[in-house]
């Protein structure tokens, strides 16, 4: 957002900021489209600087064109509904698994001291390098993968529920304790919803996480899904394809975590209208 | 013959650690009085409030409720915290009605509780407000309002109206001894101003600044009703007021010893 500045009279102030908004969209307008002309420029003129070469990288309109020739064909669609659906597979797993592990944890110093150990020793471990062990440990290639995805959420949300749950106001706690609520209840109708704020800014992170890790272990086990479909590109030769495979990867990690994030703002009414005020 | 008191304190202690928090301290409530605990921050009578709520326990000597032994926080010793500590995913309707639901009372009946509950504290028609779109006073008018709905023998105030402005604390001290006239609860009101203490109270008790125990008692003879707040203007609440305040500034009881006498007894 602008600065707001000193006015040196009243008139006209929602043009002034207008008018300066037009030309700040302009701008970066602009910035993106300098950058797509110096990709252009490079790979056209196959530029070489000794440590990275254009010379293999398609063009922006040939990328463009991939990228229709794609939409147009039927593959799309297989590809992005094997991608989905591992990631929801594996994504929704760890959703469940993190908030309620992150659930007794926070709350239970017994859970704490049987759970946190061994998964304090895998926490380290990135999912990626699970994929060798995952291939040997699971009968299919699909059940690899998703629980590569769950392995990459898992984390994420497990922490930051542990976060939000050691955070309650402890007050909150014992209002409902002093108003007649049982265990079950203070956990459900108190914890919960008051760590709910952190939690969906886990099941965020956790979803970034669960599609990087998907494309990775598409790249090396897959059959369909955006991930395979940018590797088999590289190996075919189809270069201009693989930077549509990046490009989708880019729109269906976004897109995911915004739905998350929109979602989150709804059923977290209170939370989002505290940082609007900020 | 007296009846049976609602909460009698025998010689209760509390440690922490190597810290003496309350000393031997010894009260008697009767149904329907107001006290105060008054003191400087550090002096126990938070302590003491989570004592008679049941969330900790006396390291030695009793408190007895209705005759037993507290052991547990419950519905009937239900606690107002600072700035209400409200469930900000509840509407203020859903605050109140919570004690209810944790019963399982039916959803028809707590409507008819929490409406009329949302009319006893002046928020007739907010009902469906959340917390976030409240001002202070308003938020502080639901916690008493989730309170009074558990239908509490005691309601336990701690610093209650601590974090709202001076207009907005006056007021909710009128209106909290109009719904005290209305229900009839006894009240325990933890407090560090003397002005508060004495115009709500009809007993105030002095906790001493170290060491944990009672400086002095104070019966507060104002007459009823006194939520028009004109009584703050009263000569003898003005009178209190400064001997009080000379109390706790020598921190000796020697002016009200008469007094301590008789909150001990």
């Amino acid at each position: 957002m602008a600065r707001p500045r000193p006015l040196p009279s009243g008139r006209s102030v929602p043009d002034t900021a207008r008018f300066a908004g037009v030309g700040r969209w302009l701008l970066r307008a602009a910035s993106l489209g300098v950058c797509l002309l110096a990709w252009q420029a490079a790979a056209q003129l196959r530029l070489d600087l000794g440590i990275v070469t254009f010379r293999n990288v398609p063009p922006p309109v040939e990328v463009a064109q991939a990228g229709i020739e794609l939409l147009q064909s039927s593959k799309l669609f297989d590809h992005v509904t094997s991608s989905l659906s591992r990631v929801f597979a594996g994504y929704g797993l760890a959703a469940l698994a993190g908030v309620m592990l992150g659930l007794a944890v926070g709350r239970s110093r017994l859970a704490g001291d049987v759970l946190m150990p061994p998964l304090e020793i895998l926490r380290p471990i990135p999912a990626v390098a699970w994929i060798p062990l995952a291939v040997l440990m699971f009968p299919s290639s699909e059940l690899s993968m998703i629980f590569i995805t769950f392995t990459g959420a898992l984390f994420p949300i497990l922490l930051s529920t542990i976060h939000g749950v050691e955070n309650v106001d402890p007050r909150l706690v014992a209002s409902a304790r002093s108003l007649g609520a049982g265990w079950g209840a203070i956990l459900r109708e108190v914890v919960l919803p008051a760590a709910a704020p952190s939690i969906v800014t886990g099941l965020a992170i956790g979803m970034g996480t669960s599609w990087f890790c998907l494309v990775t272990a598409e790249m090396i086990s897959g059959q369909y899904g955006i991930g395979y479909y940018t590797w088999e590109s590289y190996t075919l030769q189809n270069y201009p394809d693989i930077v549509v495979g990046m490009v989708l990867i880019g729109l269906m990690g976004m897109g995911s975590s915004a739905l998350l994030r929109r979602a989150g703002a709804r059923l977290t009414p209170w939370h989002s209208t505290d940082e609007a005020r900020r | 013959m007296a009846p049976a008191p609602l909460l009698e304190a025998v010689d209760v202690s509390f440690t922490y650690g190597a810290s003496t928090v309350l000393d031997r301290v010894s009260f008697t409530l009767g149904s329907s009085e107001v006290v105060s605990l008054l003191g400087p921050s550090g002096c126990g009578k938070t302590t003491l409030l989570n004592l008679i709520a049941g969330f900790r326990q006396p390291s030695s000597g009793r408190l007895l409720f209705d005759g037993a032994p507290i052991t547990a926080p419950g519905p009937e010793r239900a606690v107002v915290f600072q700035s209400g500590a409200l469930f900000d995913w509840l509407t203020a309707r859903q605050n109140i009605e919570f004690s209810l639901s944790c019963r399982g009372v039916a959803k028809a009946e707590r409507r008819d509780v929490s409406e009329h509950v949302l009319e006893l504290v002046g928020l007739k028609g907010a009902g469906g407000l959340y917390p976030y779109e409240m001002s202070g006073g308003m938020r502080q008018r639901v916690g008493v309002g989730r309170v009074i709905a558990a239908r509490p023998r005691i309601m336990l105030m701690d610093e209650p109206f601590a974090a709202v402005d001076v207009q907005t604390r006056e007021a909710l001290q009128e209106e909290l001894l109009r719904i005290h006239a209305a229900t009839r609860c006894t009240i325990v009101f933890v407090t560090h101003s003397i002005e508060e203490a004495v115009f709500l109270s009809n007993r105030v008790f002095v906790l001493a600044k170290r060491g944990g125990t009672f400086d002095a008692a104070f019966d507060v003879a104002l007459p009823a009703p006194r939520w028009d707040g004109l009584n703050r203007l009263d000569p003898e609440f003005l009178r209190l007021r400064e001997r009080i305040y000379l109390t706790m500034k020598a921190g000796s009881p020697a002016a009200t010893t008469g007094a301590r006498a008789h909150a001990l007894t």
